[in-house]
């Protein structure tokens, strides 16, 4: 191999492929049995467990525990998946720290929660391994139902209707199911392939017909639907991108940073990945710190997020950012970019610190660049081929409690809908939600 | 540091700690190791009479019970006495109190209820030099079938016949080990007192079957498919233990027997508990059998350390200091009136206390909407259990109501004398003519 991290431009191979496979290897590695034995002997059963009020799926957490302590991971994975059928992939990619594990009375206590997501993942990894999906579908209601995006929102909606006994069909713009789970969220949280096996087990079912390459604004329209399905659920997500809004942002290798983790996470040989040896990531989310972590993993020389505003705005957890500091990501808080410099590619990114009064963000006229092979753009998702006729404010299609949009017989859940957080967890619960209310309104 | 110098039925050991007779102490390099680690003495694991010994299955011989962790709390097993020949033991025997002189060697015994069997062997373990005898009436499992162990530990006229035997044919101090397997120690340990005995120890393991393997449907330990009843001991036992410790210690019949305590000592705390109910010393096995013999150690320095925080300069300061404390139910005080009182800032909001007070006591607990957890005085007896479920050590406390203040549960003032339930008003048979 004859690059390395010092190696200048953007090149694959920057570290040996042993490296590569160490560094992209699970985050948190499932538990063995006897430790998941000792993990779960530390949860005190709560009564009315604050993990279980903030689990947005309201798993029954302490009786899951209690059903690994006690040698039935298998009956434990049902407690969950009847809450939370992507509980898999949930208890790989929750942010559990700000969740179920901030909560636990023995977090407050000792700094040292249960180990919540772990157990999640041990008693979902010993149901799912046996290869038997744990629910049936109910006899056949005859109702055909829409569903707009195979994320976790839809799948979770479909999966729910399918199991009462609708006739789903989940049209999905990509080529694979999935969603974020597949094409986002950094390759260490799902290792082995585990979205595209969690997508074909959950669609053992029954009674789900996944369509790819179909879209709304491609070949799907709202009306369309509505007119040939009993009811429609869009969970189409964010699919567009902000501009940072600097001078020469469209030079080369100025980036989505969307759709560098989703290159990565699509590629089968991350030696064949070309990155920086300088990069920067803009933004303070979980995709910012997704984006420059696997950066630095790549093997970019140095990588550096900046963030227009202080860390306690940050949208990434403590977490996240002491797992980004720890890999040897460079954070520069306050700063915002004004200008992308370079020779039809980008060359050095220029920048102004920032002073922040209340919301109001301003700068303090002092400039500072970074060199830059690469850019990744990570500053939000917005909506996008949303349907003219659904009610959307704030940037999101506006919904109620069980998810109904301002159309009649048209359901939305996810990240594209109003209401909670940008959260898989959150999408699958307001997909499982709204198959109860369209299940409720199709039988009634 | 305190001296933990120990003198039982007047033989010294450098401190209380003594191995059971068990697998532990059942052959020379055994018993070099404990000495070597520091144990005060030995009870060598039981000797049968001369002749083919006994043999043991050769299958699993124990099984346990586990806390988290796979922490063991209790272990049964189905093992016999030394399947030694008898002449080996004795010689080692011999050998190692030769070499150990400051250690009580103490050996322990089960022949046939048969005079001649007794008088037999008592003359060997004579010539040994051994500080004594034990005599194994307790184990519950094999030799009872035959008419040994816990066969006659359960017959007080078999135990203090034999025992009469042993103090006639034996010039050194005689110990009878009593088995719990009986409704009432007291019965047993009046026989042995009788027959002569210079002490006690107790108890020896509980009959049990620790657990059913569900796949093959037999208990374990499983020989082949069949599984018997085992001695139970280790932690879990300790109660049981101590209170038929503080039965002995208390009667009037036997108060003053000396006791060697034993039934799943584990820690410094656990022996000082025994002795502080009577015992002059402790047996120990479980724990040995769980760690190795290094857990001495920490016997010896946490006993120490207690010894001097507590000002006692030894042994014989403390042994016995909680008996007159140990009184029947009648004799408690029924004007003592406690509540339980939560303290909100060592709380961390489990909820524990709540869900089994409502569920399963006196529902004299609040749970607030933000999760602060408070005591109902009108509703609250005192019970303890949100005490012991709490997973915060010191976070729920009994108090005691002063005398003058209402009991808002009963509206009954409390009273500051003493009255139990002898004469008690709804106590038919009270000795009191008020009510």
């Amino acid at each position: 191999m004859s690059n390395s991290q010092m190696t200048s431009g953007i090149v694959s191979g920057r570290v040996p492929q042993a490296t590569l496979d160490e560094n992209f290897s699970d985050l948190h590695p499932g538990l063995a049995a006897h430790e998941a034995a000792v993990a779960a002997d530390r949860c005190y059963f709560c009564y009315d467990a604050p993990c279980q009020t903030a689990c947005p799926t309201t798993i029954d957490i302490p009786l899951f525990i209690r059903q690994i302590a006690t040698g039935t991971p298998e009956a434990a994975a049902r407690t969950i998946f009847n809450q939370n059928i992507l509980g898999g992939m949930c208890a790989r990619v929750c942010p559990t720290e700000t969740l179920c594990e901030e909560v636990c009375v023995r977090e407050v206590a000792e700094g040292k929660p249960v180990e919540i997501g772990r157990l999640q993942r041990y008693a979902t990894d010993r149901l799912m391994e046996t290869g038997a999906h744990p629910f049936a579908r109910a006899a056949t209601t005859g109702k055909r139902v829409a569903v707009v995006g195979a994320g976790p929102a839809g799948l979770s909606c479909a999966h729910r209707l399918a199991m009462l006994g609708h006739d789903v069909v989940l049209f999905e713009r990509e080529a694979k199911a999935g969603g974020l789970n597949e094409f986002g969220i950094a390759a260490y949280k799902s290792t082995g392939g585990f979205s595209g096996r969690e997508v074909d087990w959950l669609l053992e079912i029954g009674g789900i017909t996944v369509e790819t390459g179909k879209s709304l604004g491609g070949d799907l329209s709202l009306d369309a639907l509505g007119s040939e399905y009993d009811a429609v659920f869009l969970a189409i997500g964010m699919g567009g991108v902000n501009a940072l809004r600097a001078a020469g942002e469209d030079k080369d290798n100025v980036v989505d940073a969307v759709s560098f983790i989703k290159e990565l996470r699509q590629s089968d040989d991350l030696s064949a990945l070309p990155i920086g040896r300088e990069v920067v990531v803009i933004g303070g989310g979980m995709t910012a710190v997704d984006a420059a972590v696997q950066s630095k993993l790549l093997g970019a020389q140095n990588v550096t997020m900046v963030y227009r505003r202080g860390k306690g705005r940050m949208a990434a957890s403590e977490f996240e950012i002491e797992l980004a500091t720890a890999k040897g990501v460079r954070i520069i808080y306050n700063a915002q970019p004004v200008a992308v410099h370079g020779n039809g590619a980008v060359a050095e990114i220029e920048f102004e610190y920032t002073v922040e009064d209340g919301n109001t963000l301003s700068g303090t006229g002092e400039m500072f660049r970074l060199p830059a092979d690469q850019v990744f753009k990570a500053i939000g998702q917005r909506l996008m081929d949303a349907p003219e006729s659904v009610a959307v404010a704030g940037g999101k299609i506006t919904v109620s409690e069980t998810g109904r949009t301002s159309v009649a017989g048209v359901w939305a859940g996810g990240d594209c809908a109003s209401g909670g957080d940008d959260l898989t967890v959150t999408a699958v619960a307001e997909g499982r939600d709204a198959a109860m209310d369209i299940h409720a309104a199709l039988t009634a | 540091m305190a001296d933990l110098t120990t003198t039982f039925l007047g033989i010294t050991s450098p401190n209380p700690f003594w191995l059971a007779s068990a697998p532990p102490t059942d052959k020379e390099v055994n018993v070099r190791r404990a000495f070597e680690a520091g144990w005060g003495g030995v009870v060598w694991k039981t000797l049968g009479e001369e002749g083919p010994p006994v043999v043991n299955v050769n299958g699993p011989r124990y099984g346990a019970i586990y806390g988290g962790d796979r922490r063991l709390l209790g272990l049964n097993n189905i093992e016999l006495i030394t399947d030694r020949p008898l002449e080996q033991n004795l010689e080692e025997i011999t050998r190692v109190k030769k070499d150990y002189p400051d250690r009580a060697i103490i050996v322990s015994l089960m022949v046939p209820c048969e005079e001649a069997a007794w008088k037999a062997i008592l003359p060997k373990v004579e010539a040994t030099g051994a500080d004594g005898i034990e005599l194994n009436f307790g184990c519950p499992h094999g030799m009872a079938e035959r008419g040994m162990g816990a066969a006659v530990g359960q017959v007080p006229e078999y135990i203090e016949m034999v025992t009469r035997w042993c103090k006639e044919n034996y010039s050194k101090p005689v110990i009878v080990k009593l088995t719990p397997n009986i409704t009432d120690i007291r019965l047993p340990a009046e026989a042995a007192m009788r027959g002569g005995a210079d002490a006690v120890s107790l108890i020896n393991t509980i009959n049990s079957v620790i657990s059913v393997d569900l796949d093959t449907m037999a208990p374990e330990p499983t020989i082949d498919g069949k599984g018997s009843h085992g001695g139970y001991c280790g932690p879990a036992v300790k109660p049981i233990a101590l209170n038929m410790v503080a039965e002995i210690a208390r009667s009037p019949v036997t108060a003053g027997l000396p006791i060697s305590g034993i039934g799943g000592v584990t820690t410094w705390r656990d022996a000082a508990e025994f002795m502080a109910l009577g015992c002059g010393n402790v047996q120990v096995c479980t724990a040995a059998m769980t760690y190795g013999f290094k857990v001495v150690e920490e016997m010896i320095s946490g006993l120490s350390q207690w010894m001097d925080e507590k000002g006692h300069t030894s042994i014989d300061d403390f042994v016995g200091m909680a008996v007159p404390n140990v009184r029947d139910w009648q004799h408690l005080n029924l004007n003592y009136i406690a509540k339980a009182v939560i303290d909100e800032d060592a709380c961390i909001q489990c909820g524990r206390c709540y869900a089994v007070c409502e569920d399963t006591s006196h529902q004299a607990i609040a749970m607030s909407e933000d999760r602060v957890f408070t005591v109902k005085d009108e509703e609250c007896v005192a019970c303890n259990l949100c005490v012991s479920v709490c997973p915060v050590e010191d976070c729920i406390s009994m108090v005691a109501m002063t005398p003058g203040e209402v009991d808002p549960r009963t509206g009954d003032v409390v009273e500051k004398e003493y009255a139990n339930w002898t004469t008690h008003p709804n106590n038919p048979g009270n000795t009191c003519a008020s009510g």
